[in-house]
Parts: C-alpha cells; structure tokens; sequence
C-alpha cells in the first residue's frame, strides 16, 4: 500500500508542478497581451518615436526591425546553406569535421552580447561603418548562423537516404543530386527552419546595442534611394529596432509615456514572433503536401 | 562526322560539365563552412586580444582583477593602481545563474515528466507548443516584465528599491524554463518505451517507473538541458540589466542592488574611450564572460561523452 500512496502523492505534485508552469507562462503570455494590446493602434504602428513627448509612436522601429531582419537572412541564408550541405554531404567523419561542428556549437553558445561587442570593435570600429543597418546585419548573421546551419542540417537528415542513392544511380552528381533531388524535397523542413530563426532575430537586441545602434533618425518614406541618408533603404544609417526600443526607454528614456509604449510594443514583438511560429507550422505542412503529393 | 583520335583523346580527359560543376559546389559549399569557422577565431581572438591588455598594457595584476572588490576603473586606490576589481560582478553572474537554475530545475523536469509519462495527450496539446512558443520571446520582453511587474512587487515585500540579485532571479527562472523544459521533455522522449515496460511489469508503480528508471536514465540529457540553461541565464544580458539595479558592488542581500558581467558590459561600454583603461577593463569582463560560456560549453560536451558511454 505504501508504494501506492506514494505513487498517487507523487503524481499529484506532478500535476500541481505542471499546472503552476502552465499559469506562470499563461500569466506571462495574458499580461503582455492584455497590457500592450490596448495600446496597439494604426497610429501607434505608424508614426515616429517622440524623445520628450507623450504620443509617439514605433513606425520607424518597426520598419527598422523587418529592413535588419531580411538583411540579416539574406546574408546568413545562403553561407548556412552551403555549410550546411558540406557537412551533411560531403564532410568525412574526422577530426577536422569534429573541429567544426565545436566552433558552430561554440558560436550558438556565445552570449548575444559578446557577439554584439565583437560586431562593434570590428564592423563599427575597424572597418569604420559605424552604428548601422548594415553592421547590425552582421551581427545578426553570427548570431543566427550556427542556428540556421543545424536546422538546415537537420532538415537534410530528415530526407530519405534512397533518395541519394537514386540521384547517384542516374548518374547524377553529387552536387546536382544536392541541388536537384534533396534540396527540393527538403524546402518545407528548411522553410520552417527559417521562419522560427527569424523569430529569434527579430527580438534580438543585446547584440544591436552597440552595432545598429540605439538611434533612429527621421525617415522619409517616399524616398527609395538607397544612397539618400533619409531613405529607409539606406543600409549605413543607424537604425534603432523595436527590441532595442523597448530597453531603451526603459533604461534611459525620459519620455512620460514609455511604460505604455513599452507595453505596446511587447505585445506587437510577441504577437509578430506568434505569427513566425504559425506561419512555419502553416506553410511547411502546406508546402510539404504541395511538394511530395502526400 | 568522325573525329581524329587526338580529338577524342582531349574530349574524354577534359573535365565534362557536371564534373565541373561539382567541383564549383564543392568548393562554394567547403568555403560557407570555413566563413562560420573563421567568424568563430576572429570572435575569440579579437575579445581575447582586447581583454588581455588590461593585463599587458595597463599592467594590471591578473589576482587583483580576479579577487578585488572595488569596480571604479576611474579612480586609483591608495597605492596608485586602478580599482578594476570585478569580483562583484563575476559573483553577480554566478549567483543569478545558480539561484534560477536551481529554481527552474524541479519546475521544467517536473513539467517535463507531466507531459511526458503522465499525460502525453495534454503535453502534446497544451504544454509543448506553450513552451516552443515561450522559447522565442525575445529577453527585454521578459526584462520590461520583470520592471512593471516583479520589481515592484520585490518592493513592496522587502523594501528597498525592488532592483537586486532577487528580481533578476525571478525573471531569469521564467526566462530559461520553456528552454530547460523543452530540453528535458527531448532528454524524456529518447528513454526506449521498454524500460518503462519492464518496469511496470515487475509491478514497480508508475512513480516507481519514473523516478528509478525513467529519470536515471535521462540524466545525462536532463543534467544537459539545466547547464544549457544556466549557460542562457550566465549569458543574459538585457533583462538582467534591466532588473538588477547596476550597482557593482559585493552583493550583501539578495534584494540589494548589484550587477553582472553583462549588465556594467551593457551599460559601460559605450560611456568609455577606446583604447582607454576604463574600456580595456570592460573587455576584460567580455572576456571572462566568453571564457566562461567555452566552459559550459566543455560541461555540456562532457555529460554528452558520459552519457553516450553508460
């Protein structure tokens, strides 16, 4: 009997554990949202940040936001994919690949910190770019390429081995079987992949501190010049994102509104990093079906 | 139309298209992988190289660095040497680290073995796309809910400012569970189903099963997801910064303000000169932070190594 009184005590303390880290993450989750959402608006997505003033808005910021996101993506997608495709591919089990696999794993446990203050002295010091979009990119591609390059990697995994094997046998290179046969059928996996990466970097800030800097200059939106130091596509302007906003104020900021304005722009990161994790979900099981007619 | 032998001799040695072009894909591939490689020196060599010079150029006593409490890079102390003492900071991290971690650990395993053992359906519902979702909430989110909410409620329990070592627990606890509970779930899943059989089937109860087997043999993985999490929680930045209270001083209660490594890094580095002893100092403390996310790094590589033995 005693076992059994244990047995039944033990599990009730599991599901009293659970239910608490359910309501903790509830909680967490319901009070950015009921908090932030009221303030989120069409004006408030759209206008200017204010320095002093009540009212301001995260226009700039978030435009700031996506513009260092696709940047970012853009640089690291195609370096994690073909370090990716070397080491499931083509790399033989020794110790230079070992060697490897540790910097990567390295690199993924760095703190954003470290990688933004080395984005600072090299980007923004050395290489005289300054506080930038551009040095931001950079610093975001560190950060996100150790992670991109395992959730390609494993991507690749997930295809079937046979499928290797038929590309060789038809007298396919290996190269062209890579290109040809499994990375169409590993897009859904690797799109996946992708989004939820995104969702990472878009809240990152630690490592934008100090390279795209903590300041955003008025932009004017009809200027698409990307050599125009108004034009919100001019990638050696310095560009505050809403995450860095969000410390920002909080740390610093001297405006009388920036506990709401916190709020509201924490509802609109954990709302967009919501819809990144739907919008994987949705699309790899949609590409997935298109892709292999299952 | 026939061809001379010469011709066909040249044809057939020349290299055909797709051969080419698996060289090129060989090559563009082989060189994406040596970047990341590179990044990764050029990363620890240029903060080593920053970091060491507080010890070769401003001759600073590595001991003194490592033990003195005093952080004030600007003033001398009484013997003319900088005050660059980073004790306080490097017992800041620590303490944050090990308090949430200690903190977080029963709660992730034990919602971790919920969702696992106990109730796979509602895990699989409910529990698992919550702390997938939870992982991706960027850090000053749970900072800028740290400082509306549990800073003032640290308040108005113990007094004093909020800010401390206490409010930086409580956000870092939040912070790395989704992580270390997603992370144990994963250690969970990859017990075989027939240990747990075989288990059962001896009569052991479902506990039994679960504390004796279930949990012995995941402690490798589950001993993984907490240093994964402390190595999160060490190298956190912003939220910490946001709810600490930037004191670099010997942290005395845990409701007093104090700082981290990351907290003065954040807020210092860019209030200093390059080159200067104030900003060396500064690095010296990324360089201690990078040193120290290399040994978790090796901790995790080493349990990695024990577990796959046994």
């Amino acid at each position: 009997m005693n076992s059994k009184v244990q047995n039944k005590i033990a599990i009730g303390v599991l599901y009293g554990i659970a239910g608490l880290v359910v309501l903790i993450l509830l909680a967490l989750v319901g009070y950015i949202l009921v908090s932030g959402l009221p303030k989120v608006s069409w004006h408030f997505l759209t206008t200017p940040a204010k320095a002093f003033l009540k009212g301001g808005g995260i226009g700039i910021q978030l435009f700031n936001s996506f513009y260092l996101l696709i940047l970012a993506m853009l640089i690291s997608f195609p370096i994690a994919l073909g370090a990716a495709i070397y080491l499931y591919e083509y790399a033989k089990d020794n110790w230079v690949t070992n060697l490897v696999r540790t910097a990567i794993e390295i690199l993924s446990s760095l703190p954003s910190v470290v990688v933004g203050l080395f984005g600072f002295l090299f980007f923004v010091v050395k290489l005289r770019l300054g506080f930038s979009i551009l040095s931001g990119a950079f610093a975001l591609t560190f950060f996100n390429l150790p992670l991109l390059t395992r959730s390609i990697e494993d991507s690749l995994h997930t295809i079937d081995d046979k499928q290797r094997e038929g590309g060789l046998a038809l007298g396919l290179s290996r190269w062209e079987t890579v290109t040809r046969v499994i990375l169409p059928a590993a897009v859904p996996s690797i799109l996946t992949g992708v989004i939820l990466s995104a969702g990472r970097v878009f809240g990152e800030a630690a490592a934008l501190i100090y390279t795209a800097g903590q300041s955003a200059p008025a932009l004017n939106f009809m200027d698409w010049n990307p050599f125009n130091i108004s034009s919100p596509l001019n990638p050696m302007r310095p560009a505050e994102t809403l995450a860095v906003h969000i410390w920002k104020i909080n740390s610093e900021g001297i405006m009388p509104d920036a506990k709401a304005i916190s709020s509201g722009s924490s509802a609109v990161l954990v709302i967009a990093i919501l819809l990144f994790n739907l919008a994987a979900r949705y699309l790899g099981k949609r590409l997935y079906k298109r892709l292999t007619s299952a | 139309m026939t061809k001379s032998p010469e011709q066909l001799e040249q044809e057939l040695k020349r290299r055909s298209k797709a051969a080419k072009l698996e060289i090129w894909g060989r090559v563009v591939s082989f060189s994406a992988l040596i970047l990341i490689v590179a990044v990764v020196v050029a990363i620890i060599g240029f903060v080593a190289s920053k970091g060491l010079a507080t010890f070769t150029t401003n001759h600073v006593n590595l001991w003194d660095f490592l033990s003195g409490k005093n952080w004030n890079p600007s003033l001398t102390d009484a013997h003319g040497k900088p005050e660059v003492g980073a004790l306080s900071m490097i017992v800041g991290s620590f303490l944050i680290t090990v308090l949430s971690a200690i903190v977080a650990t029963p709660f992730a395993i034990g919602t971790a073995v919920f969702m696992n053992e106990i109730s796979p359906n509602r895990g699989a519902k409910i529990l698992q796309p919550v702390t997938e979702l939870l992982v991706g909430i960027p850090s000053v989110v749970y900072g800028f809910i740290g400082l509306s909410v549990v800073v003032p409620f640290t308040r108005s329990v113990f007094g004093g400012s909020g800010f401390g070592i206490l409010s930086g627990t409580c956000v870092l606890f939040v912070m790395i569970l989704p992580t270390v509970t997603s992370m144990s779930a994963d250690a969970l899943r990859a017990v075989p189903r027939y240990y747990r059989e075989a288990s059962l089937a001896l009569g052991a109860t479902q506990w039994q099963t679960i504390y004796k087997v279930v949990l012995r043999a995941a402690t490798p993985g589950l001993m993984t997801a907490v240093v994964f999490g402390m190595a999160r929680a060490f190298g956190e930045a912003l939220a910490v910064q946001m709810v600490i209270g930037n004191a670099a001083l010997m942290p005395q209660s845990l409701v007093d303000p104090a700082a981290t490594l990351t907290s003065v890094l954040t807020t210092g580095i860019g209030n200093t000169v390059m080159g200067s002893l104030q900003n060396n100092a500064l690095w010296s403390l990324a360089l201690v932070l990078l040193l120290m996310s290399l040994v978790f790094n090796l901790i995790i590589r080493l349990i990695g190594r024990k577990g796959r033995l046994q």
